[in-house]
């Protein structure tokens, strides 16, 4: 009988803060912007600058760790991270190693078989590096330090996971928490949430882990999870074939769907880790954690079940819209200003998300107004433009947040109520039409909603189809 | 009075009352640094053409009453490990042979702004580290009391040029004495304030947690003028303190009768030149008979400092050098293949022996598997020397001590036997290690005809009671002979 292997994973999760500016200095810390413009003495290293600590990456840090259940330590002290390389202007990164912020905590999710903890082990706050560029073309490298002192918590799990499902889950999680949170968007593909996955299998009933591997390069969670099957794959292919894995860091490339070692962890890098001495000790007050505890926000459950109490959202809908912070006070405010929570609901999970798709982006990337589409949701509910056109200034307001009232004004989209134009058209139509006349007459009515069709198109749309049905059944007569 | 004969003090009053103008002040150093600079080698890089250039500025606020404070006018020398915007700042080192800051440290900041010109930048022992100024990649510095022997270090460039009268005041940096060590070679009066006290911002790092910035001088009135203008509560440095005394100056008045002031038992040992413990002693009876309680005591812990200093600071330097690699600014070696070859190679060919043997010191003890061993147990010495001078400090007002178990070197006697020069560090290494404040005043000379030099430590924010004591001591010894000019 074949053997049976069990995955095993843990997670190092970084997220970007979303603080104004940089960790320690006064840097903006947008994203975007030409190279090295966002930058100054201190996050790119130059001789003499000290860093000085932005109070703000200490309160979100500390507002996952409450809400992820971690123990805190009080005293918590930065520690240097000493390696060479050109995107760390410093060659040392600051980050924690002897005392992080939080500490021995859990989060929960849900799994076919029930709710389960995921542990986490820690979750530090460090700075990130900048970003190198390789040009090819003239054989050099360059180095951008707009990222370089961006702040970032790693939150670290416990090897707590079993399955790609699981993974997801557990990241979906977190995500949502952060961003109900506000201390990060987390948006995988522009980076401010990554996750390195460490992997291993055993045998089923095992107790003793596997050699693990670790991956990195996951920039979405698709990708995730084709990297833990392709990996899972490998390990199990290298023991049945007696061989043993390896530590090492692999690269995912997620086109071939296939990892590469990057580089042995065996020679492990020594990296002098030790208190960084320009940067006193954090002290953590228990009035500062307490304040952050009062004002935890209501998190996305809580939020579900109150929209299917208040607003009477089916279950479903409730956790798909709630499913994003962004979505969810979307819905909210559009609903108070229309009115119409399950038309707003409908707006969003159809043609928002179909749009997003479409796009390749994430709820978090929505630009557009509640206002705009309340005031769409109107127009569309007073019969004033038809279904069809409301769905084509959607995608106007979708795209550039225009207001669908001048829209449908400037390009005249307005339905024509004009009862004289209306028959007019439907008595052209039925004359050009004997065929399908014909047809209709003789007790085929399903024919008439071609000849309401041919109506739209003649009017070029803008007719109400609900008239101009009524109005050909009753010169059909 | 000559302008080179005044004190930085008198310099500005004089300035200030119109008897002097700041032109003059400046055309007077550049003159003394052109007639000097031959024999001693103080400074690494003039610029006169800004002095000038500020004197006019800074004549008209003077002029417009804007500028009123004791320094305005005034010509100052920086160390060169002290940031300057659009001035060179090398740290003596070939590795930052061409680094011109884009900003100026909080200190000079600050000293600008009170109108004092910064004429210069002065040698050092590369990035601080030495006890001679013979570590600079730019030549030695020579004694001005006698040029066979060195100046001390590590701001020996400083201490230098005020002792040879080329320049009236200076700033230096002391990280494990280095402005009270040389300030004692070179017959000058040099001051390292209490940790956190002026702005690190600007100054490039040695041993970060040790580090201070501070005034050397010819007189105890000049340190206190200096140390008045520097210190401040600065956001960018996250070690700065917020302190309720910036008025250092209201401090020099001679009286020590209120004060008890202890003496080691353990600093009068073997290794302590007989002249310079004599002349110590004689300073402790000049106060004594001023009206102090003098007492002899039993300090704890002494032959760790150095040890747990050289750990300490190794380690923080061993990261704090880390930047110079080549890649963003300073020396790259013109060939090299690929990264990894550009770093090791830039970084042999820019560091300097001893530089490189303290990177090579603090790495080994930050390393897995000798961190506790070193590292952590260096840690906790320095909290336990921190504890023995709590608990002097509950007895006595300030402690008495030599800056250095000699007189100066002759040139090229120290840096064959490192272990010996790091011995030296004695007396000054464990006042950084507390985060005290220290001050070194000239209290005698010996046969060779080198100066010697008293120190006093205070407790943590004591620089007042320092400042009143030494001025004190200052009064009653009477001027400090200058040495004698060897006319190039």
């Amino acid at each position: 009988m074949a053997k049976q292997y069990e995955t095993v994973i843990g997670l190092e999760v970084h997220v970007e803060l979303a603080t104004k500016t940089k960790i320690f200095c006064s840097c903006s810390t947008e994203f975007g912007g030409a190279p090295n413009t966002h930058t100054c003495p201190v996050c790119t290293g130059m001789p003499g600058s000290l860093p000085v600590l932005n109070k703000q990456v200490v309160e979100y840090a500390l507002s996952v760790g409450l809400a992820a259940n971690c123990k805190i330590n009080q005293y918590c002290k930065f520690d240097r991270k000493n390696y060479f390389y050109p995107d760390n202007p410093q060659n040392y990164q600051i980050s924690q190693l002897y005392l992080p912020i939080c500490h021995d905590g859990y989060v929960e999710i849900d799994t076919p078989s029930g709710k389960k903890k995921i542990g986490i082990h820690e979750i530090h706050m460090e700075e990130d590096a900048g970003k190198l560029i390789h040009d090819e073309w003239e054989d050099c490298s360059l180095v951008d330090y707009n990222r370089s002192g961006v702040p970032l918590i790693e939150i670290v799990s416990e090897p707590d996971m079993r399955s790609a499902d699981e993974v997801i889950a557990y990241l979906e999680k977190l995500r949502m928490m952060i961003q109900y949170l506000g201390a990060s968007d987390c948006k995988l593909q522009e980076g401010s949430m990554r996750a390195d996955v460490n992997l291993s299998v055993r045998e089923l009933g095992t107790e003793k882990f596997g050699t693990r591997t670790e991956m990195k390069n996951l920039n979405s969670f698709k990708a995730i999870a084709r990297a833990i099957e392709g990996e899972r794959a490998r390990q199990i292919e290298l023991l049945e074939e007696g061989k043993s894995v390896i530590q090492e860091t692999r690269r995912w490339d997620d086109n071939k769907e296939y990892s590469y070692a990057m580089r042995s962890k065996e020679d492990a890098k020594d990296y002098r880790y030790f208190p960084d001495p320009d940067l006193p000790p954090v002290l953590i007050s228990d009035e500062w954690i307490e304040r952050i505890k009062n004002a935890m926000p209501e998190f996305q459950p809580e939020r579900q079940a109150r929209y299917v109490e208040q607003y009477g959202l089916p279950v479903y809908d409730a956790g798909i819209i709630t499913g994003s912070k962004k979505l969810a006070d979307l819905f909210e405010v559009t609903s108070s200003i229309c009115g119409k929570p399950k038309k707003v609901a409908n707006w969003l999970m159809g043609e928002t998300l179909r749009l997003l798709k479409e796009n390749g982006q994430e709820p978090e990337d929505l630009k557009f107004s509640p206002e705009h589409l309340a005031a769409l949701i109107d127009l569309a509910d007073s019969g004033a433009v038809n279904n069809q056109v409301a769905k084509e200034v959607f995608e106007k307001v979708f795209s550039e947040d225009v207001d669908p009232l001048k829209y449908v004004e400037e390009h005249g989209l307005k339905t024509v109520n004009d009862t004289g134009l209306l028959e007019e058209t439907a008595r052209r139509v039925i004359e050009q039409n004997p065929g399908p006349v014909e047809q209709y007459r003789s007790g085929k009515e399903k024919v008439l909603g071609f000849l309401v069709g041919q109506v739209m198109k003649e009017m070029k749309g803008k007719a109400n189809p609900a008239m101009a049905g009524d109005l050909l059944k009753k010169l059909l007569k | 009075m000559e302008i080179m004969n005044m004190t930085a003090v008198q310099l500005s009053a004089a300035i200030r009352e119109g008897r002097v103008t700041v032109r003059d002040a400046v055309a007077a150093t550049i003159d003394a640094i052109k007639s000097r600079e031959e024999s001693i080698h103080a400074f690494l890089l003039v610029d006169e053409e800004k002095a000038f250039k500020k004197a006019e500025e800074v004549q008209k606020r003077i002029d417009a009453g804007e500028l009123t404070g004791p320094l305005c006018g005034v010509p100052i020398a920086i160390k060169d490990n002290i940031c300057t915007k659009g001035m060179k700042t090398t740290c003596a080192s070939k590795i930052l042979y061409n680094f011109v800051p884009t900003y100026t440290a909080e200190a000079v900041q600050r000293l600008e702004d009170a109108g004092a010109i910064v004429i210069g930048k002065t040698n050092m022992d590369e990035f601080a580290m030495g006890s001679t100024t013979e570590t600079s990649a730019y030549g030695v510095t020579r004694n001005p009391w006698n040029t066979d022997h060195v100046p001390g270090g590590s701001s020996g460039g400083s201490c230098a040029a005020v002792a040879a009268g080329e320049v009236l005041c200076a700033l230096g940096s002391d990280t494990g004495g280095s402005i009270r060590q040389p300030s004692s070679f070179c017959g000058v009066t040099g001051m390292k304030p209490t940790y956190g006290t002026v702005s690190r911002y600007g100054l490039i790092a040695y041993g970060s947690s040790l580090d201070q910035i501070g005034p050397v001088a010819k007189d105890v009135t000049d340190c206190a003028a200096i140390l008045q203008t520097i210190a401040s509560y600065d956001k960018k440095d996250a070690t700065s303190m917020k302190r309720e005394d910036y008025d250092f100056m209201s401090a020099l008045k001679a009286d020590v009768s209120d004060l008890k002031i202890g003496i080691p038992n353990s600093y009068f040992g073997d290794g302590l030149d007989p002249q310079v413990k004599a002349s110590i002693l004689s300073a402790a009876e000049v106060l004594k008979s001023l009206g102090a309680e003098v007492e002899f005591f039993d300090l704890d812990l002494v032959e760790y400092a150095i040890p747990a200093y050289y750990v300490i600071a190794s380690a923080e330097a061993s990261s704090n050098l880390e930047r110079f690699d080549g890649v963003k600014y300073g020396y790259r070696a013109s060939e090299y293949e690929g990264l990894h070859d550009m770093y090791k190679k830039s970084r042999s060919e820019g560091f300097g022996p001893e530089v490189k043997r303290r990177i090579m010191l603090g790495s080994f003890v930050l390393s897995s598997g000798y961190y506790d061993a070193y590292y952590l147990k260096a840690l906790r010495t320095k909290a336990l020397i921190k504890e023995e001078f709590n608990k002097a400090f509950e007895k006595y007002d300030m402690i008495l001590s030599p800056a250095a178990p000699s007189t100066a070197p002759r040139l090229g006697e120290s840096l064959s036997d490192p272990i010996q020069m790091y011995l030296g560090d004695i007396y000054t290494v464990s006042v950084n290690l507390a985060g005290l404040p220290g001050i070194t005043v000239p209290c005698g000379i010996d046969d060779k005809g080198l100066p010697i030099g008293m120190q006093l430590i205070g407790d943590c924010f004591a620089e007042k009671k320092l400042l009143r004591a030494a001025y004190t001591y200052e009064q009653a010894r009477g001027a400090f002979p200058m040495p004698k000019k060897e006319e190039a």
